[in-house]
């Protein structure tokens, strides 16, 4: 029962907010208001796909939002040599630091919560250093096309189901699990287990640039002082209410997109009917609550 | 005393959705008594241990305890009516201290705070008894698993139970350690205390026990006077069919030969400070070598090293004539080297994951097309090895951890056999695993041989241990002591060879 209500109670929580809204908030059906949610959402889901891969491998990684920030404040930096350099040293850069993050759980083996809060602190500040500390505005009309509502939702869309495919159909999406689950078994059966850690952190950096980098257009400036703050936790949040056991050894992708739609879903609920961001907040505290309350029970 | 039993059961029945765990189970058991539970696994021991302990709740039935009908809602209230629980696995904190651990919940007190001094020198005392001699400030992991029994056999004790009920307790201890945990158990009998006994080691059963209730498919078969029954007849009783033959084990009885040429398996000045000095030996083709020792002997580090899962001083590895450039467990897997680990749990299975996924696991690189998972030729693996070891699951998809510890085993035998190994290293293969399994798993490791895998066997199940090997390499602290072949092999040389080798 536990289980069940932990595997598919995010997507129950989804369709009644839907019902909800569907009757009591008025135009909420509407594409453009359905267009905004989705959006907004979509930076999430991208970082909160990432963190579901390291939360699978029984980590965490609380270095996303500074990552985007980073990729935020890389791009402005690139742009003459054209966007698609600049995207890319975007990603460079939020790989590298993903690489810093896993090197130091794998190789190190320090505890992930402490590795990568380490790179939380240094990543926005690298950022502010790489930037000057100031806003930039983004000029560069291919990057901003970036930002259109179409293609930062299908970007998620596909990443979504690239990582789920990832997930179930290769071998190191398998290896990941396994390694989660009992790390001492898949060093026994020969697993690369560090090779395999690395790379899930990496996959996490890259994706939370991909986030900056999208928000970032989307914003038309580049702002790493501000962009991505607290991302971690929406994430995490997105991640733990779609199903995702903190334990490792699992993860379920649609529910963390599913978890994502959710909390998206909720705060504009509120605020179309007019209550505060401190009731939202307290709402979503509430939600991520039942949602661990929910994976203690299942964990006999 | 006897006209009351302490504990009387009354025709139990416990479901469980599609199962019926418990079938119209009665049982007595008088102050002081010691009786031993036995049945195979899935008959039904664990779910009325979880009855009688307050973790389930019968269906239907009575319990009496001390003269009065009970039913415990929560092990809380079992507990404080005297019934205490010693499981398999060790259930207390590893990160605290001994002194913690055996004083928990009932610290002794001064102005309020805890009385360290007093604690510790308590703690000491009453370990002492139990033939163990620790600094109790150290946290309970650093001692062994034999000794942390032990602390959660005193402190089980210790909370004035009157009645004990031991699930496997031997099942990680030394034979030194067993003798003191008799004792123990004798003493706590003459205290009109009761224990109901669980375990596989027959042996064990008939030196220590009173009466014996065998439970076969969640139903009585037999009960009794342990002494009326031999152990053929008991084996018999818990598998529901009659056995032959003169052993106990499921390995042949005519030694095999090793086949010629050179040795498949060959370790080599193995050497890691604190644990091994310079072990070396070799393993043929269609060999069995028994690693021997007590616990502690460095077996399973010595089978840990040889695959790489132990980072070694120095040592070398030859597998099939060909040294390892280096050891891990990759390199040693790539050479044809499988190890079952000791610990099922915390280094074989994942549990999380399903049967299929558990017996790909280590030849996942060479099932797939182009980087995608084959769920094809996983399934044909998967299927082939379901079949061949007799794995009873519902379906390739089941989670292993809901398996029987003797169908968890078969599945990772499977996950080894499938890399089609040429050398096998077991590591109490058939520890906590119920008897049918246990025979399966003997005949396979016999049929394994007989194919020409080298196998090296480690077992503290000494007629396991004498009755599988052709040849015996004794280990004590870390060190070879001494090697039987041939007729030399069995109990008396083996158990000579320890205490004087």
């Amino acid at each position: 029962m536990a289980e069940k209500l932990q595997r598919y109670g995010v997507y129950a929580a989804v369709a009644a907010l839907l019902l909800f809204n569907a009757i009591f908030t008025d135009n909420f059906l509407q594409v453009a208001n359905l267009r905004t949610q989705l959006v907004q959402m979509a930076p999430v889901v991208l970082v909160a796909l990432g963190m579901a891969l390291v939360i699978g491998t029984e980590g965490i990684d609380l270095s996303v939002g500074s990552v985007m920030a980073l990729a935020a404040a890389v791009v402005p930096l690139y742009l003459g040599f054209g966007v698609w350099p600049a995207v890319a040293m975007a990603l460079a850069a939020g790989a590298t630091i993903g690489l810093v993050n896993g090197s130091m759980v794998a190789l190190v083996g320090l505890q992930p919560i402490v590795a990568t809060l380490a790179l939380l602190v240094a990543g926005r500040g690298i950022a502010l250093v790489v930037a000057d500390g100031r806003l930039k505005q983004i000029k560069n009309q291919e990057l901003l096309a970036l930002g259109q509502p179409a293609v930062v939702i299908a970007t998620a869309a596909v990443i979504a189901v690239v990582v789920a495919v990832m997930l179930h159909r290769t071998t190191y999406g398998r290896q990941l699990v396994a390694v989660g689950g009992n790390r001492a078994a898949a060093n026994l059966a020969g697993l690369p287990v560090r090779r395999i850690l690395i790379v899930t952190y990496v996959s996490c950096g890259l994706l939370a640039a991909l986030a900056g980098v999208l928000a970032t257009a989307r914003l038309t400036a580049s702002d790493p002082s501000s962009i991505g703050t607290l991302m971690e936790l929406s994430a995490i949040t997105a991640v733990v209410v779609g199903g995702t056991p903190l334990t490792g050894g699992q993860v379920r992708v649609l529910g963390t997109v599913a978890g994502a739609l959710l909390m998206q879903l909720l705060r504009a609920t509120l605020i179309k009917h007019n209550l505060p961001d401190s009731t939202a907040q307290m709402v979503q505290a509430a939600i991520i609550l039942v949602a661990v309350y929910i994976a203690r029970g299942r964990t006999r | 005393m006897d006209s009351v039993p302490l504990l009387s059961v009354r025709g139990v029945c416990k479901r469980f959705p599609g199962v019926l765990a418990l079938q119209d189970v009665s049982l007595d058991l008088p102050a002081g008594q010691v009786h031993a539970l036995v049945g195979e696994n899935g008959a039904g021991k664990s779910t009325l241990i979880k009855v009688l302990t307050g973790v389930h709740r019968a269906d239907e039935g009575e319990i009496a305890y001390d003269g009065r009908p009970v039913d415990f809602h929560q092990p809380k209230q079992a507990q404080q009516a005297g019934i205490s629980t010693i499981y398999q696995e060790v259930n207390l904190i590893p990160l605290m201290s001994v002194a913690r651990n055996l004083f928990l919940g009932r610290e002794p007190r001064r102005f309020g705070l805890i009385d360290l001094p007093r604690m510790n020198r308590e703690a000491s005392e009453t370990l002492a008894r139990y033939g163990v001699h620790v600094d109790v400030r150290k946290p309970l992991r650093s001692l062994g698993l034999g000794a942390q029994q032990m602390v959660a056999l005193a402190r089980a004790v210790a909370i004035d139970a009157k009645l004990l009920i031991m699930d496997e307790p031997t099942s990680s201890l030394e034979p030194r350690e067993v003798e003191t945990l008799f004792g123990v158990v004798r003493e706590l009998s003459q205290r009109h205390i009761s224990i109901l006994y669980v375990s596989h080691r027959l042996d064990e059963l008939y030196r220590l026990c009173d009466e014996v209730t065998v439970l076969r498919d969640g139903r009585v078969v037999h009960t009794g006077p342990l002494a009326a029954i031999d152990k053929l007849t008991l084996i018999s009783k818990m598998l529901g069919r009659d056995l032959g033959g003169d052993g106990v084990t499921k390995f042949t009885h005519d030694r095999r030969a090793a086949l010629p040429g050179p040795p498949q398996l060959r370790a080599e000045g193995m050497d890691k400070r604190n644990l091994l000095h310079d072990i070396s030996f070799e393993v043929r083709r269609g060999e069995v070598v028994g690693l021997g020792g007590l616990l502690g002997s460095g077996r399973s580090e010595t089978a840990k090293a040889i695959v790489g899962a132990l980072p070694v001083d120095r040592g070398s590895v030859w597998v099939g004539g060909r040294r390892l450039a280096r050891l891990s467990t990759a390199a040693a897997i790539k050479a044809g080297m499988a190890m079952l680990p000791e610990d099922r749990k915390a280094e074989g299975i994942i549990a999380d994951l399903s049967v299929r996924e558990n017996i790909v696991l280590a030849a996942m690189p060479s099932l797939h097309r182009a980087g995608l998972v084959s769920r094809r030729r996983q399934d044909q693996i998967v299927d082939v090895f379901m079949k061949r070891l007799r794995i009873k699951a519902s379906s390739p998809q089941q989670r292993v951890g809901e398996l029987s510890g003797g169908n968890q085993q078969k599945v990772l035998l499977a996950r080894w056999l499938c890399l089609n190994p040429r050398v096998l290293l077991l590591d109490e293969p058939t520890r906590g695993i119920d008897v049918g399994a246990k025979a399966e798993v003997q005949a396979l490791i016999d049929e394994l041989a007989r194919a020409g895998l080298a196998v090296v066997l480690i077992s503290s199940d000494l007629e396991e241990l004498v009755e599988g090997a052709d040849r015996v390499v004794l280990l004590k602290a870390g060190a070879v002591v001494g090697e039987l072949a041939g007729d030399q092999v069995d109990e008396h040389a083996v158990m000579g060879m320890l205490a004087h080798g």
